[in-house]
């Protein structure tokens, strides 16, 4: 074929094509993504048992500070990534960020602790459930943000696909946080913070080979 | 990242491409075809230098050019209308040239470092066919789709009378023409899969 009647073709009836809708699939997919990863904490674990072993809001909002903030610099470099020729390369630096500050506090609330409570602080009393329950939460997140980057042309492949895993991964720890009866933030800078970046890391595994286009 | 959007500024045809390629997206035909053929000369040249360095041929070349033509088309929506037009396109071109090597197997460090400027360079205007054919193509894209592009791209009928000749909604039209479009992008690339 001569390249020229592919013009013509492709030069008939020109559609016209809007070009703010991507955006919106994004967030549909966090929407889903994120009611899907409640729903399963709900119906698996379930919310965390009442004010009687403890509860205290203020490490629920620790966690979801680290989380969130996870969620919302990851899903600004989507919208970036998921479009041909943009790379969010200063918004990449935020992105550790979270990581960063989680572990520190984490060191520091163990070096001012007392050595008799490390291990409490670190394994917590369910470890196990948070090691489980992160990753799988993650599942129906990162399904349906590849399904929004797959709407787009993304470039980076692997940094999209990591990306939205770990966009995915912040989402399943927000849906496991209201379960979540560990408080310490050792226990979050360790099991959040590893499954979470664990999730980016399969993300990105898997990113060239379902985004392709 | 500076210095080649600085480079592509200064040497490219930036706000003329920019300008086709936005009275495009709001339909204008004429505009759209101007600008399909101003890239077709970029991307031939960007890719016959590409390929030259690999050892592979002209024809080639021409495959990738409809390739990334045909893309750059039914991607047209995921462009920013705030943000430069040459880096969206060099992305598209660049991103079909490692798929390129990726499906054929070519390591990535074979290749040169190369840099946008050299798309820009210059208008290489030779006539090769490329080895797809689109008949043979469109045969294997699913009937509807298939009458859809025949009436609308083909036989350039309009929305409207090619909704009455095959008894379909307008929109079930447009959507059957895209659709169609995005099946050959896929088939065209699978064809290059060796």
């Amino acid at each position: 074929m001569k390249t020229n009647q592919l013009i013509d073709m492709l030069s008939t009836n020109v559609e016209h094509v809007r070009t703010g809708r991507l955006k919106q699939k994004l967030v549909w997919a966090l929407i889903v993504g994120g009611a899907a990863a409640f729903c399963l904490m709900l119906t698996t674990v379930g919310l965390r048992t009442g004010v009687a072993d403890g509860f205290r809001p203020g490490s629920l909002a620790l966690k979801l500070l680290f989380t969130l903030s996870l969620v919302g610099v990851g899903s600004a470099l989507l919208v970036r990534l998921m479009r041909p020729g943009q790379v969010g390369q200063k918004l990449l630096a935020f992105v550790f960020l979270p990581f960063f500050i989680v572990v520190c506090a984490g060191v520091a609330s163990l070096v001012f602790g007392q050595p008799m409570a490390w291990g409490h602080m670190i394994f917590g009393m369910q470890w196990a459930t948070c090691l489980l329950c992160i990753p799988l939460f993650a599942v129906v997140p990162f399904a349906a943000l590849i399904w929004a980057l797959r709407k787009g042309a993304p470039t980076n492949l692997t940094r999209a696909g990591a990306v939205a895993g770990l966009v995915a991964g912040a989402l399943g720890a927000t849906a496991y946080a209201f379960h979540c009866p560990d408080d310490s933030v050792p226990f979050i800078a360790i099991w959040y913070g590893t499954l979470v970046a664990l999730c980016g890391v399969i993300g990105a595994m898997f990113g060239p080979r379902l985004l392709r286009w | 990242m500076l210095v080649l959007y600085e480079l592509m500024d200064i040497r490219s045809s930036e706000p003329e491409l920019r300008e086709l390629m936005i009275a495009g997206l709001d339909s204008d035909a004429a505009a759209h075809r101007a600008l399909l053929e101003r890239l077709s000369g970029q991307l031939r040249a960007y890719f016959n230098g590409q390929l030259n360095r690999i050892g592979r041929g002209p024809v080639e070349a021409e495959d990738l050019v409809q390739e990334a033509l045909i893309a750059i088309h039914t991607n047209r929506h995921t462009y920013d209308r705030s943000q430069l037009f040459t880096p969206w396109v060099y992305a598209i071109a660049r991103y079909k040239f490692l798929d390129y090597l990726r499906r054929t197997r070519t390591s990535a460090s074979d290749v040169p470092i190369d840099d946008a400027s050299e798309m820009q360079a210059h208008n290489d205007n030779s006539r090769v066919e490329s080895s797809l054919d689109l008949n043979k193509l469109l045969a294997e894209i699913p009937p509807k789709a298939r009458q859809a592009i025949q009436y609308v791209k083909l036989a350039g009928l309009s929305v409207s009378e090619a909704a009455a000749r095959s008894g379909m909604s307008e929109s079930a039209v447009k959507v059957s023409v895209h659709r169609g479009l995005k099946a050959l992008a896929r088939l065209i690339r699978n064809e290059k899969q060796s």
